[in-house]
């Protein structure tokens, strides 16, 4: 699925290119394809995420803009170089931190940012760790083992890791995976911090509602991306109407409603229901008439980003163009 | 690929240091395995028992036959449990283990010896374990000669002209005392060398591929052969420590010598030690786990320890022995060991065995080298 990709203007190319253009990025292990075709462009100081449920294809995707692996298929460029031959120059001008916790749980976290400052051949190693951990609140677990480390803690560590020889770009893979929401708060604050002195991040993560935080994003989807672009003009792009619903017993109100002509998904979140459907004509109309009732309250909303990722996700689970093995559509979709 | 960075290759080296300093694992089984080996094989495995349990049937009670058995016991190999009368006896003395051997001196010894007719002493021994009795057996021959000559002086000295049916003639060099520590004890070093060099190095690389932290190091601009130099230097220098611990113990507890060319021990030791670590890195690039880099390296060890002329004399092995045995190469470092500790070897004496080293050195490292480019993808 490369329509969506299409949407965004070529780029120049060279220093003022993107941070990461690719074009048909396949992989295949074994018989499954993990990541089929993706386009991608990653326009320079941008925070971008790239979202998509667990096994979906982001971390090989980000492995191989990494020249960690090597694509099958298709190929491009981060920060203007190769990523099938000149993986040793985009590794010195990365961050890379992977989706699990991949320091030494037998160092501490001072030997841990040395050791890695060391690997980036970073100039005054002494005072970069240190200053590094004073700016990441890391100075008062600096003689601790890595593996004493609460997950928080860990994921700082990890980010602190990334940026001692100060990257252009950050590929950052899952890394509020399994962290208290506080720490991801903090995670992404650092983030945006990170983008206003202009450094490009790339950030996977299968946290819908980390969408918000992200200037542009990518939906990949059992290896495809469905749709690509900034953030606040994919649910135009889509082409989804959404109403709020609250009132009593949501959930026969939800069956009802799904039967209703007009009206393509029924996502219930926490208290409220998110009725959506493309024909914004009679998914009004629908809605105006069950409003009528009085029972439940309509209100109409702009769609979110999570009732675009459900509806991408639900109409390619279900009937699929490209004669690909699909298994039954993920929990939270319609059917 | 660009240049070889000493910074990163340092900061890999001390990494891997501060790591197997803190793991006690790993550092109780670079220091105990070899101890406890020592003790095991240079103690408890002997080939050549002394105080074998004997009983007699002496039917001849002259002074022959008692030097005879006096030589026999001062020999050390047998202990005199007391008479037996008859063969029934006997039998029951061998078949229940009570004995190993049974001396027959036949009626009338001394005095067939004298008239030149060849009496037969009979020795039956239990020879279920070939082994412990071989050498006693050996060494009964000597021992009779030496009490007929001891015994019959004077006039009677005739019959020691005459060929005795015991004129084995056994000429032990390089260990005259016929001690097993002496065999054993310097083979052992390259058994040790094999078995936690190739262990150690495999699960120090599948414990980075196990925590992920593999990745790490890969996504950084690190070369493979700084990783490799770095992760696997520490352990040549473990290698060291284990091999000085090793001699000091050989010859102060087992008191074996060293009387040959260090440098052409040294020569053929480092040849070794190269070839077992890029065997532990192989070894890593297989197993998925340290659980099974460990299994592994154990599982190789088993070819080394029975065709490599550690326990079993090389040269008795059959042919298809033989050729597995020279390729591995445990059988070429411990031929180097005991030619350099026992037999005042120098570089001339150890030539074959350090071109064989040689040749297994550069194939185990160019095989490891391309086995370590495919693990990057």
């Amino acid at each position: 699925m490369s329509g969506a990709a299409g949407t965004e203007p070529a780029t120049p190319r060279a220093e003022d290119g993107p941070a990461i253009s690719v074009r048909g990025l396949t992989k295949r292990f074994g018989t499954r394809v993990a990541v089929d075709h993706v386009d991608m462009d990653v326009p320079k100081g941008v925070i971008y995420g790239f979202l998509g449920p667990n096994g979906s294809g982001k971390t090989t995707t980000i492995r191989m803009m990494c020249g960690l692996l090597t694509p099958d298929e298709g190929g491009g460029r981060t920060l203007g170089h190769d990523i099938r031959t000149e993986s040793d120059r985009i590794k010195e001008k990365i961050g890379y931190m992977p989706q699990r916790f991949s320091l030494y749980g037998d160092l501490t976290v001072r030997e841990n940012l040395r050791f890695m400052a060391r690997m980036y051949r970073v100039r005054n190693v002494r005072e970069v760790v240190e200053r590094t951990m004073a700016e990441h609140g890391l100075d008062r677990f600096a003689d601790q083992l890595a593996d004493t480390l609460s997950g928080g803690w860990k994921q700082r560590l990890s980010l602190a890791a990334c940026l001692l020889h100060a990257p252009r770009l950050l590929l950052l893979d899952e890394p509020t995976a399994g962290v208290d929401p506080k720490a991801r708060v903090d995670f992404w604050e650092e983030i945006r911090h990170q983008g206003r002195r202009g450094i490009t991040s790339l950030v996977s993560t299968h946290y819908m509602d980390e969408a918000i935080q992200c200037d542009y994003i990518a939906y990949i989807f059992r290896g495809q991306l469905l749709i690509t672009g900034k953030a606040h003009e994919i649910p135009r792009q889509v082409g989804l109407h959404t109403w709020w619903v609250t009132g009593p017993d949501l959930e026969t109100l939800e069956k009802r409603l799904r039967a209703l002509p007009g009206i393509e998904q029924v996502v219930r979140f926490g208290n409220r229901l998110h009725v959506s459907g493309s024909d914004a004509a009679r998914l009004d109309a629908v809605a105006r008439e069950e409003a009528a009732h009085g029972t439940h309250t309509w209100e109409q909303r702009e769609t979110g980003l999570e009732d675009v990722f459900i509806y991408l996700m639900s109409r390619n689970g279900s009937e699929d163009a490209d004669g690909l093995p699909r298994g039954p559509a993920p929990a939270g979709g319609t059917g | 690929m660009r240049r070889f960075s000493l910074s990163r290759f340092l900061a890999i080296l001390t990494k891997e240091f501060i790591q197997m300093l803190r793991d006690r694992t790993t550092f109780a089984m670079m220091i105990g395995i070899p101890v406890m080996q020592l003790l095991l094989f240079g103690y408890a495995i002997n080939t050549d028992p002394h105080h074998l349990p004997t009983r007699a049937e002496i039917n001849d009670d002259g002074p022959l036959a008692r030097a005879i058995i006096a030589g026999m016991e001062t020999s050390d190999y047998f202990r005199f449990l007391g008479p037996v009368s008859g063969e029934r006896e006997a039998e029951a003395a061998l078949s229940s283990g009570e004995a190993s051997f049974v001396i027959v001196i036949p009626p009338g010894f001394e005095r067939d010896v004298i008239r030149g007719a060849r009496p037969e002493i009979l020795i039956a021994a239990d020879a279920s374990d070939p082994t412990a009795v071989g050498s006693a057996v050996g060494a009964l021959s000597g021992i009779v000669e030496r009490a007929i000559a001891q015994t019959l002086t004077g006039p009677l000295a005739v019959a020691e002209a005459a060929p005795g049916p015991f004129s084995v003639v056994v000429h032990r060099k390089y260990n005259p005392e016929r001690r097993t520590s002496l065999n054993i004890v310097p083979g052992l070093l390259a058994i040790i060398l094999a078995m936690t060099m190739t262990a150690i190095t495999s699960v120090a690389i599948v414990r980075e591929v196990e925590r992920g932290t593999m990745e790490t190091l890969i996504s950084t601009p690190a070369r493979p052969l700084e990783v490799m130099m770095g992760k696997i230097l520490p352990y040549v220098l473990v290698g060291y420590i284990e091999t000085v611990l090793f001699l000091i113990a050989a010859m102060t507890l087992f008191s074996v010598p060293f009387t040959g060319d260090l440098a052409a021990f040294l020569a053929g030791f480092n040849i070794y030690i190269v070839i077992n670590l890029a065997i532990g890195f192989m070894v890593s690039t297989v197993a998925r786990t340290q659980m099974q880099a460990m299994q592994i390296s154990f599982f190789t060890i088993l070819p080394t320890i029975l065709l490599s002329g550690f326990i079993f004399p090389f040269a008795g092995m059959p042919g298809w022995a033989q050729a597995i045995g020279s390729v591995l190469p445990a059988t070429h470092f411990l031929r180097i060991v005991r030619k350099v500790m026992l037999k005042f070897g120098d570089f001339a004496a150890i030539r074959q065995d350090l071109a064989a080293l040689a040749v297994i050195a550069v194939i185990v490292t160019i095989l490891s080298l391309l086995r370590y480019r495919r693990t990057l993808d």
